[in-house]
């Protein structure tokens, strides 16, 4: 096998790396330390002649790896794009004569720099082969919708148009959920000045019309099995026949369900019927058949009616929900609209603390609702009095008092709870509760867990992960649709409170997200966020002492285990994170381009210079997708970074071996820091739990330190966001500061 | 029903509202008001105020008729239209205020001795008898309408600035006889009449 390899180094000079660097010494290094085989320079590595030698080198020589010696891995790379070979890049501009002075006693240390990225390039390039998918992946185009509200039926319309099958889901009779039942929506165009037709029954027709989306009634899914790609779905009637079909992605539209009011006696909830929900309103209007809306105990037209907003939402009293479900107030305007048509001088009056009326038309709207004579109260409302007339308590919040109104119907607006399946990780919470209370609400919240939607055959549970009060984890910055599960997109109100017009965006977003999943899954490449990857993990068996971490661990839940307890890796759900091969204590699992011999051998073949040089080395594990980046838009501004640095960049910090850290001390690393994304509750990592794991493994380092006898300050790790761009390297240079107070490391041999 | 149940009945309904829209001069921007309090806080004299102007339209939607009409805050306003440039929803409330001073003061709810509305009867009268204003009788009256001793005080008092006044030919003392008018004083009231007819014409009962 060793004869097929053929290495080749290619120096860039252009950019002003020829002024700077010794460029024939570092062809010497490539070729009498890292051992290429041959090593060429280039004036201008990118540009079309430039690619052209590489691209001539790889077809002509049999080039089979290539290091290419010029900017960073992120710059340039349309240009230096080589499929059929393994690919390394060593990184002299942002890496090094961008962050160094220009200054002849700075030259020495600069081309040290620049020397030690060469050999770390090359070293890589060694252990590493040409990524190549694994031939398990076909592609089939079915894309499966969960649930038949505006969302799903949304979201299959918008697939079927791509011209994707669809088979759409719904468990209850009829397509339309909740929005089906509304009498009028808030208006999504302009001039926004009245509530609109529902939309429903357009969609219902564009779907029966649609010879793309085969629906199935009252139907659930009572096995959802395979990867992105070749999911194999059972889905069961209520009549209990079962089929089942092959899948490429899933859409999870499955909703929200209303609060429920009984937790509000202070509002005379059950025990006045004239006061309802703004859901149960709904049906009021509907039953009022374009005649005035009529209260449900007596039958009376309604001539006066109070709305209070935020019934039981934005509150932390027991029972209430802490968030807001942003459309309430426009639904309340909305709401009031159809007492100012239907019952022409009702007085309707809108309680409100904050009114927050978002979208592109929130604002006219609500402007349309107080021409039309809607009263807006800034007032809070503290109890309603049930009666003839019914009574509503409340503190008038600009005039300063406590008052009363009379009326003869309330509405509560109440707030939205996601319709998740149960939480994989709920019992894990229960086991990590830090204290009573906690672990009190993580047992009642597994306890009380809803049924299931997916019914996942996935070692790590049956359904989505869950972020906060139930609505399904996604990376809430960046990537709102990817889920924790490869190939599952969650949309709509089960993914955070929102209005139609969001949710009707967000189908058509997880719609084509789905589709691209499948896609990238019948050629073999990662979805989001390291897209078009072809490597995935595998491990080796005789090494594999089956501990079950690497499938516990896995923040997609994508290693199953098979009888034997061994890992099944599932590469079409992996995101290529290598947060398993992180957990891995017998370091058996590794990618073809990316393992822990890859940076094992860069960290081995820095040169480190002898402890009366007083030149340390600082190791820098940098998060390729946040820390990395801003350290490369540091050197752009020009920001100075000590020269004992030298970064390497890691797929997520969850991927970082402890074996790194103790094999770079021993090494004769004086420091090493370690930059990854924020972590737990407000997480950036994009591969969300890898950073957090990394914080709970490196917590044991300083064991390593101990044996090693040394300092607890030599191994740091940080959070650093993308635009961190003076902070990051500071941090760096922070720990040259920190080594010259505590001194060089013994280890220098 | 008890007059208690009667009061408390009206209190939130848009009768008052409705009123204002109708009989008060801009009052059809007083529902449009968005309770953010920028004119409130804008205003220069808001603290001399008993209900500044956000206070005043909510008090209006709380059907606080009384309460608004016999306030003196509306009389407050010195027309300085720093509220009127800030307002995001763009209320012309310096208009909605002397609207309100307006309708007060033909209900007669105007508060007793509030001086703005004082000089501005006082002012008006002066104006009305010769279709322009008289400087010297408007200077007395004053002075003078707070009784005859403390006229003579108020006017020993700025004894000064009248003589001033008059050596720069600001002031006539001819004036006080007659005074100079309006060339067609009869077809000037004739308008004045019919305005007002017009205007009284236009006001809706809400009792």
């Amino acid at each position: 096998m060793a004869d097929d390899k053929k290495f080749a180094g290619y120096v860039c000079t252009g950019c002003g790396l020829g002024e700077r660097l010794d460029a024939g010494q570092l062809e010497t290094t490539a070729t009498r330390d890292g051992k290429m085989q041959s090593c060429k320079q280039h004036e201008m590595l990118c540009s079309t002649e430039g690619v052209q030698m590489i691209k001539d080198d790889i077809a002509n020589d049999a080039v089979t790896h290539v290091m290419i010696a010029a900017c960073s891995r992120r710059a340039k790379v349309e240009a230096f794009n080589f499929t059929d070979v393994a690919l390394t890049r060593a990184n002299l501009r942002e890496g090094v004569i961008w962050v160094r002075p220009d200054t002849d006693e700075n030259k020495e240390t600069t081309q040290e720099m620049a020397d030690d990225y060469i050999r770390m390039a090359c070293a890589e390039l060694k252990s590493m082969a040409k990524p190549s998918a694994s031939g398990e992946q076909s592609l089939i185009k079915n894309i499966l919708v969960v649930g038949g509200g505006i969302t799903g039926m949304t979201a299959a319309i918008e697939t079927a148009a791509a011209g994707y099958p669809v088979h759409l889901v719904e468990k209850s009779g009829a397509l339309g959920g909740a929005v089906g039942s509304y009498y009028k929506v808030v208006p999504t165009r302009s001039p926004y000045d009245a509530p609109a037709e529902n939309p429903i029954p357009a969609l219902s027709e564009a779907i029966e019309a649609d010879g793309n989306i085969t629906v199935h009634l009252n139907s659930t899914l009572t096995k959802t099995d395979g990867a992105p790609g070749r999911f194999s779905v059972d889905i069961t009637t209520e009549s209990g026949t079962t089929e089942t079909v092959s899948i490429g992605a899933i859409v999870q539209a499955s909703g929200w369900k209303p609060y429920d009011a009984n937790q509000l006696p202070e509002f005379a909830y059950g025990k006045s019927q004239d006061v309802v929900t703004n859901h149960e309103l709904e049906a009021l209007a509907v039953a009022a058949n374009g005649g005035p809306i009529k209260r449900p105990s007596d039958g009376k037209e309604v001539q006066s009616v109070c709305f209070i907003q935020n019934a039981g939402q934005c509150s932390d009293k027991d029972g209430h929900l802490t968030y807001f479900a942003g459309v309430t107030d426009l639904v309340s305007i909305k709401q009031a609209m159809y007492f100012k048509e239907l019952n022409g001088e009702c007085d309707t009056t809108i309680l409100f603390d904050n009114l927050r009326t978002p979208g592109a038309g929130g604002e006219d709207f609500y402007r349309a609702g107080q021409n039309a004579m809607v009263t807006f109260s800034k007032g809070i409302a503290s109890e309603v009095v049930p009666g003839d007339s019914l009574t509503v308590k409340f503190e008038d919040k600009i005039l300063n008092e406590q008052t009363e109104m009379a009326c003869d119907l309330v509405v509560l607006a109440t707030g939205m709870e996601p319709n998740s399946g149960p939480d994989p990780y709920a019992q894990l919470m229960v086991d990590e509760a830090e204290d009573e209370a906690e672990k009190a609400k993580a047992q009642a919240m597994l306890e009380n867990a809803p049924p299931s939607i997916l019914n996942l055959q996935y070692r790590q549970g049956t359904d989505l992960p869950h972020l906060k009060n139930g609505f399904t984890d996604s990376h809430f910055i960046c990537f709102p649709y990817e889920t924790r599960r490869t190939g599952i997109y969650s949309a709509g109100p089960v993914r955070r409170p929102m209005d139609i017009q969001q949710a009707r965006d967000d189908a058509t977003g997880a719609a084509l997200k789905a589709i691209q999943a499948a896609e990238n899954a019948g050629l073999g490449r990662a979805a989001h966020p390291r897209t078009g990857d072809l490597s995935f993990p595998s491990f080796r068996k005789e090494g594999c002492t089956q501990c079950k971490r690497c499938t516990v661990e896995c923040p997609f839940g994508a290693i199953n285990e098979d009888e034997e307890g061994y890992p099944m890796y599932n590469e079409s759900r992996c995101r290529r994170c290598g947060t398993c091969m992180g957990a891995c204590p017998v370091r058996v699992i590794s990618f073809e381009n990316y393992s822990v011999e890859t940076v094992n051998q860069q960290i081995k073949n820095v040169d480190i210079p002898e402890e009366w040089d007083e030149k340390p080395r600082i190791l820098v594990l940098a998060c390729e997708n946040d820390a990395y980046p801003a350290l490369d838009q540091a050197a752009q501004a020009g920001v100075e970074i000590n020269p004992w640095a030298r970064v390497i960049p890691v797929r997520c910090l969850g991927s970082v071996s402890l074996s790194w850290v103790t094999d770079a001390l021993n090494n004769g690393f004086d420091g090493i820091v370690m930059m990854g994304c924020r972590r737990d509750d407000d997480y950036q990592c994009h591969f969300v739990r890898g950073s957090a794991m990394a914080a709970e493994r490196m917590s044991k380092v300083g064991d390593t330190l101990d044996t090693l006898n040394l300092e607890p300050e030599r191994v740091i790790l940080h959070e650093v966001a993308i635009t961190d761009v003076e902070r990051a390297p500071q941090l760096i240079n922070d720990m040259a500061e920190t080594v010259e107070k505590i001194g060089l490391s013994p280890f220098k041999f | 029903m008890s007059d208690l149940n009667t009061a408390m009945i009206e209190k939130y309904r848009s009768s008052f509202l409705k009123e204002v829209e109708a009989n008060v001069e801009e009052g059809e921007w007083v529902k449009m008001c968005m309770q953010c309090g920028v004119c409130s806080g804008s205003c220069p004299l808001g603290k001399h105020w008993e209900h500044p102007p956000q206070e005043i339209f909510m008090m209006i939607r709380a059907g606080k008729r009384e309460d608004v009409l016999s306030s003196d805050s509306m009389w407050m306003c010195t027309s300085c239209y720093n509220c009127i440039a800030r307002c995001p929803r763009g209320l012309p409330i310096t208009h909605i205020m002397h609207g309100l001073a307006v309708y007060s003061k033909r209900l007669g709810l105007t508060p007793q001795k509030q001086p703005t509305a004082e000089f501005s009867q006082i002012f008006w009268d002066n104006l009305m008898k010769k279709g322009r204003v008289n400087e010297l009788k408007l200077g007395l009256s004053m002075y003078f309408k707070d009784g005859f001793g403390q006229g003579i005080k108020n006017a020993m008092a700025n004894q000064k600035l009248g003589q001033n006044m008059m050596k720069a030919k600001r002031m006539n003392a001819m004036e006080f006889f007659g005074g100079h008018s309006v060339k067609d004083l009869s077809g000037f009231q004739k308008i004045i009449k019919k305005a007002q007819e017009i205007e009284a014409g236009n006001i809706k009962d809400f009792k």
